[in-house]
């Protein structure tokens, strides 16, 4: 559905995208890691339209999307929901939705808006209160439900985790697992390495502007280098939790 | 008479209150002062006066040729002047505002150069016309100048919080990041507000032209200072804060005038700004955070 071949994005004169080559299949989760300052921002925001990289070339349902606009790209389908919400503060919760499906012309979106609070009912709640108003974690789900409204193919999302409380992080990536069965493909990008591996079905892992390991989710949950440096357990440990918890997902379902 | 100088006042003020809104729309969006506003609205004064005057049409037709020349110049404004500097590495912030200074330069001396430096009066069929209630003396050109600045303002706000453009353009205002993440082309919405901006300064400057009876290449430096007085005074970018400060400012030039030393008249902006800098920095309405552009 994405594919990123040699793509290199610049700040400046600074470097921080030196060859990224990624794919997202589609109906999928694929899951980009990495420490602080690897370039997984500027990846999303390179897809996203809002950096425009200087080599390489990016490719969505099959077409050249390398250099458009954001606004072009939303109407293509790629929605992101940036690292730190971006919420417009200023407006209503219920201005923020409608701001979602601004491309939309069709008739659906009033219910949409409906469907989307009723997922939500702090959205429904607060919906008249200014969006600034709300917590870290309501914004994050406005922020979410809002890119859900633009009714998009593949969904950015970048650290929705990010300075929340665990109970809403489970929360957050129960909802991530929804989208995904609702048909949106999803590239995630995380700080919370186990979870998203948990919930992805590929996975990358960046360092200082490149992709050094890729790979299926259950090997790199085991893979003894990221073990080390991004699950920070011993592997054997990590191991059986995810045959523990594959069980109990598994009874779930 | 308190009352009769609370009307021109108003009058006054609500002119002010247009001047004012097409600085904080231009500011809102774009985060600069456009200091060719006042000129395209001296320019859009010009047209009232040529029209009525030299070619004899109606005051409507005259208000329509001066949207249309002040929204041209609104676009002009933008494409060739603001956009090449914008986003640009190495451009520095203030570029733009020195840009907006140039341009309102090269349109006093073009006025200047076609109509000479003096007052051109304004003439309107209903200029001495007015109605007496009691001792009240009201004149039809302040109910017309009072109308129109209000309709046009309950018009701005309906349109940027119910219709669809309205609110890309607040999107824009707060994040253009965000706003264009969301599907808005802000290049169009910067454009829209730009030529909806100066537009609005036209509307003002036929108001003002009609208000004084006179129309001067000069008028848009004071009038511009004015209006950034204003939107210091309501708060930068706050399109409530523009409508209560021209209000403000225009009743207390007026009570000043009438009540107190008339020489002062153009100061009290000044004094205000002065004032509010020290007690309310953001302005009545401005947040206190400075907003992180
Ligand atoms: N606006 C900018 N100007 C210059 N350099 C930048 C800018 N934004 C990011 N960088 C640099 O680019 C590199 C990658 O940054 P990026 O934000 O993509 O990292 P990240 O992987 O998202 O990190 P984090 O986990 O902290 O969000 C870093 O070295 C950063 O300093
Ligand atoms: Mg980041």
């Amino acid at each position: 559905m994405l594919k990123l071949t040699n793509v290199q994005t610049f700040y400046g004169q600074i470097q921080a995208l030196k060859g990224i080559d990624l794919e997202v299949p589609e109906g999928q989760i694929i899951t980009l890691l990495g420490a602080n300052g690897a370039g997984k921002s500027t990846t999303m925001k390179t897809i996203a339209g809002l950096l425009k990289p200087k080599k390489g070339s990016i490719e969505f349902l099959g077409e050249n999307v390398t250099g458009l606009r954001p606004d072009q790209l939303l109407r293509k389908g790629i929605a992101l929901v940036p690292e730190g919400r971006a919420i417009l503060s200023s407006m209503t919760v219920l201005e923020n939705l409608e701001m979602g499906a601004y491309h939309r012309k069709d008739k659906g979106v009033k219910e949409d808006i409906e469907n989307v609070m009723q997922r939500f009912p702090i959205l429904f709640e607060r919906q008249t209160q200014l969006a600034g108003t709300l917590s870290g974690g309501q914004q994050q789900m406005l922020a979410i439900a809002r890119a859900l409204l633009s009714k998009p193919k593949l969904l950015l999302l970048d650290e929705p985790s990010m300075g929340l409380a665990p109970l809403i992080v489970s929360e957050i990536f129960a909802i991530i697992k929804e989208i995904k069965e609702t048909g949106t493909t999803v590239l995630l990008v995380e700080q919370n390495a186990k979870q998203a591996l948990k919930i992805a079905d590929f996975g990358y892992v960046m360092e200082t502007g490149k992709i050094i390991i890729e790979g299926k989710s259950a090997d790199l949950l085991t893979d003894s280098r990221i073990v080390e440096a991004y699950l920070g357990r011993k592997s054997t440990k990590v191991q059986e939790e995810v045959q523990d918890e594959g069980i109990s997902a598994s009874k779930q379902v | 008479m308190l009352l009769e100088q609370f009307i021109n006042g108003m009058t006054l003020g609500s002119i002010y209150a247009i001047v004012a809104l097409g600085f904080t729309l231009v500011f809102g969006v774009l985060g600069i002062i456009n200091m060719a506003h006042g000129e395209i609205f001296m320019v859009g004064a010009f047209v009232g006066v040529m029209t009525t005057g030299v070619l004899g049409w109606p005051l409507w037709l005259a208000f329509v040729a001066s949207i249309v020349v002040t929204s041209i110049l609104g676009y002009l404004l933008e494409t060739f002047t603001l956009r090449p500097l914008r986003g640009k590495r190495g451009v520095s912030h203030l570029a733009p505002l020195i840009s907006t200074i140039g341009v309102s330069i090269l349109l006093e001396n073009l006025s200047h150069h076609l109509f000479g430096a003096g007052n051109k009066p304004f003439r309107t069929e209903f200029a001495e016309m007015s109605i007496e209630i009691g001792s009240l003396t009201i004149y039809i050109v302040q109910i017309v100048i009072f109308v129109i600045s209000i309709i046009l303002m309950i018009g701005l706000s309906i349109w940027l919080s119910k219709t669809k453009a309205g609110k890309a353009l607040r999107a824009t205002a707060e994040n253009l990041e965000t706003a264009s993440i969301l599907g808005v082309d802000t290049k169009k919405i910067i454009t829209l507000t730009v030529i909806i901006a100066s537009a609005m300064g036209g509307i003002a400057g036929i108001l003002v032209g009609m208000a004084f009876n006179s129309v001067s290449p000069q008028m848009g430096l004071a009038i511009g200072l004015k209006g950034l007085a204003i939107i210091i005074l309501g708060g930068m970018g706050n399109v409530k804060g523009a409508m209560v400060g021209g209000l403000i400012l225009g009743l207390s030039e007026t009570f000043l005038v009438a009540y107190g030393d008339s020489g002062y008249r153009d100061a009290i902006a000044f004094i205000m700004i002065i004032v509010i800098l020290l007690l309310r920095p953001q302005g009545i309405f401005g947040s206190k955070i400075a907003e992180g552009r």
